[in-house]
C-alpha cells in the first residue's frame, strides 16, 4: 500500500478561488454535487449547512475558518460530550460570525452520541475535531450519512482506527464527498515551495531525512474530585491512548505527513527508543515524554524522528530533508530554505495563514462539484506516526504490513461510550495509569 | 545606584541591571530626521525618574523559568523548600503552555524570548518581583527611549551615522532572517546591550499613531496607558526590520494580525504566533511606587 501524494491538492492555494462561484446546476451532474444540490435545494440557494462535532479551542478555530470561506456558509448544528465547551465554542463564534451561527437549543447535542443528532440534523459538512480517538467512528458515520468532512489530524490512534479510516475514505470518494484533513503543512505555502523544488530535484536524490518536534509539552487538566473517571479521561484526554495515541501520534505526526510527502509513499520499517523520564505524574496519564525513531523506507532511505514534551530541553520543530545536492530545512517560523548546489530561501512571515487556506479549498472544491480528498493521505500519515509509537512502546523491529493489520485496539470493539461506563485503562490504587514498557509490552 | 546582578532563586539563572539616572530629554524625533513618521512627533520635553534597566533583552533562559516552572521544578527534584518569596511567586499565574514551540528554531540558550504578549511580559514582571522581591515592571515609553538615547539627540545612541549600524545592532540587513543571542553587539553608553534591534521591546504605553498630541510644558514620567488590547507600543526595531526602523523614537503599535495562525479559539492571551518579532526587557524604578499605583500599570489594556 503507498500513501497518495499530493496530486489531488492545488499546487498553490490561490488556485483554489477560481470555481467559487461556479453556479451548483453545473456541478449537480457530480453525484457529490447531487449530495449538496439536493440539500440546498430546499434552502432554496447554495448555502453550506455545516455542523461541528468536537467544540474545543481547534474546533472552534476551524469552524470559524469554515464560516469565512468565500460563498454562503451557514453553522446549524454543534456537538460535544460537555455541555460547557459546546457554549464556550458557541459564544465565540457568534461574537465572530454573527448570523452565519444558528445553532438554537434544539441544535445543541451533549454527550458521546451528540455526534449522531448532529450529523441528523441535515448539514451538508461537518467538522470533526474530538480527541482523534473517536474520529474513526465518525468518519464512517459522516460518511454514510452523505455528508462532505474536514477533520483534524490525526485520523485514528491504533491500525484498526487506520484501517476503518482507509475503508471510509474509499466510501467517501465512491459517494464524491470531499474530505479535507487538518495537515495544514499541505497548505502552507513555504512546504509547497519547498516539495516542488524536491521533487524537481533540486537537492538531487534524498539521502536522508531528519525530523524533530522536541517542545516544552503541551498542557494538562487537573482532576476534579467530582469527575468520575469516564468524565476525568475525557477531559484530560491528551495524556490517554485510546483518546490521544500519544503525542508522537497527536502532534508530531505532521512531520512524518511531510517525511511522506517527500517521498510519495509511508516507511515499512521502524524501531525506536522512548520513555517517560520526567512527566512521570499520573496527570500525564499513559503518554511517553520522549520518542526517538528510525524510519526505512522501501528504497533504503531513513527517517530519523524525535520528539520530546520536557521542558527546559532544546526545542525544534523542523523538517530537514538531506539530499545528494544539497539540503532543504523548513522550520515553524514560515520559512524554508535549499543549501548546497541550488540555493533557495522562503521567508514565509506573510503567507496566507494555512488553516484559513485549507477551508478555502475544501470548500471550493465542493463547489466545483470536484471535492479533494485527502483522508487516505491522512490515515497513512496516521498510521506512520502509530508504527512510531509501536517501535519505542515496544522495543522491537517493526514491519509495516504486520503494524497496519494489527488487532490490538487501544479501546475494545465492544467500548461503551458513555459516562457511566467504564473506560479501558484504570488507574491502579497509587492512581498510576499503565504504561508501555519496552520489551515487554506487545504492540501488534 | 549600582550595577547588580539579580539571581533567580533556586535555578542557575542570573542578569544583570544597570542604573539609569533620571533626567530630562527630548522625546521623539524631528520631521527632518530620516525615516521620521508622524507618530514621532511632536518632539517634546519630558523628564523621567532614576530606573535600572534589564543590560539585555530578557532571554528565554529567564522566561522559561516563570512560564514553564522550572524553578518549582528543580525545587522538586532538589528537595528544597520554598522561601516565602518564592511561595508569593508560585500564586502568581503562568501561562498556558502553548501546543506548539515559540523560539521557531532560532535557539533559546541566552537568546531573547519572543512571541508574549503584553500581559505575559508584564505577568513576569510581577513573578519576578515577587520572587526578588524587588519590584520590576515594563519601562513605560518614555523611559524606554530616554534609555535608549543614553544622553544623545541623534537618530540612534551612537549618532546619525546609520552606516555604523553593524557595529551595534541586528536588523534586517545583517541577521540572516533571526534573532541572536543577547550582548554580541557594542552596548551604548549606559551599557545597554541591543536596545536598537535584535527584538522589538513591550512598553507599558498605547500606541497612537497621531503621535504625542499637544504636551505643554515638560512632562514628568508620563505613560500613555492602554485602555484597548490593540495597539500597543513596541520599541527599537527587531531583526526583520530595516535601519531606520531601529532608531530611538521609532515606534510600532501592536496588532490582531500578530496572532493571525493561532489554530485555537478563543485565541491565546500569551501568545503572538506571528510576531516572532517581539521580546521586551524590564525596569526597577528607583522609587518603588505604592501598591494602588502597580495595579493601575498593571491592570490597563489587558487581553481577555
Amino acid at each position: 500500500m503507498t500513501a497518495e501524494t499530493n496530486d489531488d491538492r492545488p499546487a498553490h492555494p490561490r488556485r483554489a478561488f477560481l470555481n467559487l462561484r461556479k453556479p451548483l446546476v453545473g456541478a449537480a451532474t457530480l453525484a457529490g454535487g447531487l449530495a449538496l444540490y439536493r440539500s440546498v435545494h430546499a434552502a432554496g440557494d447554495d448555502t453550506i449547512k455545516i455542523a461541528l462535532i468536537g467544540c474545543g479551542g481547534r474546533g472552534t478555530g476551524a469552524t470559524n475558518q469554515a464560516l469565512s470561506t468565500s460563498g454562503p456558509v451557514k453553522l446549524v448544528a454543534m456537538a460535544d460530550a460537555f455541555d460547557d465547551r459546546l457554549q464556550k465554542s458557541l459564544t465565540t463564534l457568534k461574537r465572530l460570525q454573527g448570523e452565519r451561527v444558528d445553532v438554537p437549543k434544539e441544535r445543541q447535542f451533549v454527550g458521546f452520541d451528540a455526534y449522531q443528532r448532529a450529523l441528523a440534523a441535515d448539514p451538508d459538512l461537518v467538522i470533526l475535531t474530538t480527541p482523534p480517538g473517536f474520529r474513526p467512528i465518525h468518519f464512517e458515520a459522516a460518511v454514510k450519512a452523505g455528508k462532505h468532512v474536514f477533520m483534524e489530524k490525526p485520523v485514528a490512534v491504533d491500525a484498526a482506527g487506520v484501517r476503518s479510516v482507509l475503508a471510509s475514505a474509499e466510501e467517501a470518494k465512491k459517494r464524491n464527498l470531499a474530505v479535507g484533513v487538518g495537515f495544514e503543512r499541505r497548505h502552507r505555502l513555504n512546504y509547497l515551495e519547498a516539495m516542488k523544488r524536491i521533487h524537481d530535484g533540486a537537492i538531487g536524490d534524498v539521502v536522508y531525512m531528519r525530523v524533530y518536534w522536541n517542545s516544552d509539552g503541551v498542557g494538562w487538566k487537573e482532576r476534579d474530585p467530582d469527575d468520575n473517571e469516564m468524565t476525568y479521561q475525557m477531559r484530560n484526554w491528551y495524556y490517554f491512548n485510546w483518546l490521544c495515541g500519544d503525542h508522537i501520534v497527536e502532534q508530531h505526526v505532521h512531520l512524518m505527513d511531510v517525511a511522506n510527502w517527500v517521498k510519495g509513499t509511508h516507511p515499512v520499517e521502524a524501531n525506536g527508543l522512548g520513555g517517560r523520564q520526567v512527566k512521570t505524574g499520573v496527570e500525564f496519564g499513559q503518554n511517553f515524554d520522549h520518542h526517538f525513531v528510525e524510519f526505512r523506507y522501501d528504497d533504503g532511505v531513513r527517517l530519523i524522528s524525535q520528539c520530546r514534551h520536557i521542558p527546559g530541553c532544546w526545542v525544534s520543530c523542523s523538517e530537514h530533508i538531506v539530499g545528494t545536492l544539497g539540503t532543504c530545512s523548513i522550520g515553524e517560523a514560515g520559512g524554508a530554505k535549499i543549501e548546497g548546489a541550488n540555493p533557495w530561501q522562503h521567508n514565509g512571515r506573510n503567507d496566507p495563514n494555512p488553516y484559513q487556506v485549507e477551508h478555502d479549498v475544501l470548500f471550493a472544491s465542493i463547489r466545483s462539484g470536484q471535492p479533494i480528498n485527502e483522508a487516505a493521505s491522512g490515515a497513512i500519515s496516521t498510521m506512520t506516526s502509530i508504527f512510531g509509537r509501536m517501535a519505542t512502546y515496544s522495543g522491537q523491529l517493526l514491519d509495516w504490513d504486520k503494524a497496519l493489520n494489527s488487532p490490538v485496539r487501544l479501546a475494545p470493539a465492544d467500548q461503551q461510550y458513555s459516562f457511566d461506563a467504564e473506560p479501558p485503562v484504570l488507574p491502579d490504587k497509587a492512581g498510576a495509569y499503565p504504561v508501555a514498557i519496552p520489551g515487554v509490552t506487545e504492540v501488534i | 545606584m549600582r550595577p547588580y546582578t539579580e539571581v533567580i532563586a533556586n535555578t542557575t539563572v542570573h542578569f544583570d541591571l544597570v542604573p539609569i539616572p533620571g533626567g530630562k530629554f527630548s522625546m521623539g524625533s524631528p520631521a527632518d530626521e530620516p525615516g521620521h513618521r508622524a507618530d514621532e512627533s511632536p518632539r517634546h520635553e519630558v523628564e523621567v525618574a532614576p530606573f535600572w534597566m534589564g543590560k539585555h533583552e530578557v532571554t528565554w533562559d529567564e522566561f522559561d523559568t516563570w512560564s514553564f516552572a522550572l524553578d518549582a521544578k528543580r525545587r522538586k527534584a532538589f528537595k528544597v523548600a520554598p522561601s516565602d518569596l518564592e511561595a508569593k511567586a508560585d500564586a502568581v499565574t503562568r501561562p498556558t503552555l502553548p501546543y506548539r514551540e515559540m523560539s521557531f528554531d532560532m535557539g533559546k540558550v541566552g537568546c531573547p524570548a519572543i512571541c508574549m504578549t503584553q500581559l505575559a511580559a508584564k505577568t513576569y514582571c510581577q513573578w519576578l518581583s515577587e520572587k526578588t522581591g524587588r519590584y520590576y515592571r515594563l519601562p513605560t515609553e518614555a523611559e524606554w527611549e530616554f534609555a535608549c538615547r543614553a544622553g544623545s539627540d541623534a537618530a540612534y545612541s551612537f549618532g546619525n551615522d546609520a552606516s555604523q549600524i553593524d557595529d551595534f545592532a541586528w536588523h534586517r540587513g545583517n541577521s540572516q532572517d533571526r534573532y541572536h543571542p543577547v550582548g554580541q553587539k557594542k552596548p551604548n553608553s549606559f551599557g545597554l546591550y541591543d536596545m536598537h534591534g535584535n527584538v522589538a521591546e513591550w512598553t507599558l504605553d498605547a500606541f497612537t499613531a497621531a503621535g504625542y498630541g499637544q504636551p505643554a510644558g515638560v512632562a514628568v514620567n508620563p505613560v500613555a496607558l492602554p485602555n484597548s488590547v490593540y495597539p500597543q507600543t513596541v520599541r527599537g526595531g527587531s531583526w526583520i526590520d530595516p535601519v531606520d526602523r531601529l532608531r530611538s523614537a521609532a515606534r510600532l503599535g501592536s496588532d490582531r494580525s500578530w496572532k493571525r495562525r493561532d489554530p485555537q479559539l478563543p485565541q491565546s492571551i500569551w501568545y503572538f504566533t506571528d510576531a516572532p518579532f517581539v521580546g521586551f526587557r524590564i525596569v526597577r524604578p528607583l522609587t518603588e511606587p505604592p501598591e494602588a499605583e502597580k495595579a493601575r500599570l498593571f491592570d490597563a489594556g489587558n487581553e481577555e
